[in-house]
């Protein structure tokens, strides 16, 4: 499956304007800790690091561990300095990298 | 023979009737005045995180379930969109569900219908019970039904009487299940369902069991589930065997719950605990 994400910013943004980012990965964070069927432990499969981008400048980073429930959700604040497009990169550790861009047009 | 047999034969077969018509309608135990969605019964955090539209976990299945549906699949190369359009025009298909198919003659629930299509239109393998594809697809058809009431038995439309006879069928089925108790604990759906919503159970509050939200993200499970998945659950909650999925009992038990939350509006994206 394609791994997934949404992000939203409000829908009038200014220069100068400080915005709440809101994003929510689709990820099943799979703890390490859980057994299958047969009593064996299910490998850990976490985001291991998650960053955003915005005009070319990391804005957020997190390194999500294994007490993140599934489907994280993250919000954090940003004051606007510029116009830009959004960049999220974040990569689990079974290795799979997922990606979102997405533009942010300015009034 | 005698002149006042036919009279007899007639009142006999009116005393008949009627019987069969009281055992067709069935009894209320939940009168539809007192029906409740599952979100009444939630807590606040559950209600917010429903109600709030970029946090809601659920949209992340919506979203892939709108991209899956104009994707081309199979040796067909045929998407969703081709032959039905914009999702929305499913609008209303939701509540039909379940319903007798009619080539088949089988009980079909709206991901049965989904795969069927899969296989026969796109000549692909049906996706798997339960795996995201699935219940994205069947998310998004679901969602186009918005606020819609849940269907009640015999709004199909197009059915002729022998599949609606059939229904009934399916529906007394649906609704003996419901009633029978089973597993180590002894106990049918009823018992928390009909005789207990509203009281505490530990720390949750008992739900009606209405089926209007689904397929939802549940927090247990952290993923998005179906109806399937929450009735198999319930058969694990009361230390019964769950019937495999596709099992037609639990085809039969989602349309007696559809009977029974009969003018609930479906709310999706749902979330519950």
């Amino acid at each position: 499956m394609a791994a997934l994400a949404r992000l939203l910013t409000p829908d009038r943004v200014a220069i100068g304007d400080v915005i709440t980012v809101r994003l929510l990965v689709q990820h099943g964070m799979e703890s390490g800790y859980r057994q299958d069927m047969d009593g064996k432990l299910i490998p850990r499969n976490v985001i291991r690091l998650l960053r955003c981008e915005f005009g070319g400048v990391e804005v957020f980073r997190v390194e999500p561990s294994s007490g993140i429930s599934a489907s994280p959700y993250f919000e954090f604040s940003l004051r606007v300095a510029q116009a830009g497009h959004w960049l999220v990169q974040w990569e689990d550790d079974a290795g799979v990298r997922g990606e979102l861009r997405q533009p942010m047009p300015l009034v | 023979m005698q002149p006042a047999r036919p009279w007899l034969l007639l009142l006999v077969l009116l005393c008949l009737l009627s019987a069969v018509r009281v055992g067709v309608a069935q009894e209320r135990l939940l009168p539809l005045a007192e029906v409740r969605s599952g979100l009444h019964f939630a807590g606040a955090d559950v209600k917010a995180l429903q109600h709030d539209v970029q946090a809601n976990p659920a949209q992340l299945w919506l979203a892939q379930g709108r991209s899956l549906w104009q994707a081309p699949a199979g040796p067909a190369q045929a998407s969703c969109s081709s032959c039905h359009g914009d999702p929305a025009r499913m609008q209303g298909v939701a509540t039909q569900f379940p319903r007798i198919h009619a080539a088949t003659g089988l009980l079909f629930n709206l991901e049965d219908q989904i795969r069927h299509c899969a296989s026969q239109r796109q000549g692909s393998g049906p996706p798997a019970f339960e795996s995201d594809a699935l219940l994205a697809l069947t998310a998004l058809v679901t969602q186009a039904s918005n606020g819609m009431p849940v269907r009640s038995l015999g709004s199909s439309k197009g059915s002729d009487p022998a599949g609606s006879a059939a229904l009934q069928q399916h529906l007394l089925a649906g609704a003996a299940l419901f009633q029978r108790r089973q597993g180590q604990l002894n106990l049918g759906c009823t018992h928390c369902h009909d005789r207990n919503w509203g009281r505490r159970f530990f720390t949750d509050v008992l739900s009606q069991g209405h089926p209007n939200g689904y397929p939802l993200y549940r927090l247990e499970w952290q993923a998005l589930g179906s109806l399937e998945r929450r009735l198999r659950s319930c058969h694990v909650g009361i230390r019964a065997e769950p019937p495999p999925y596709g099992d037609l009992a639990l085809r039969q038990l989602a349309l007696y719950l559809n009977w029974r939350a009969d003018g609930l509006a479906i709310e999706l994206p749902a979330v519950r605990k």
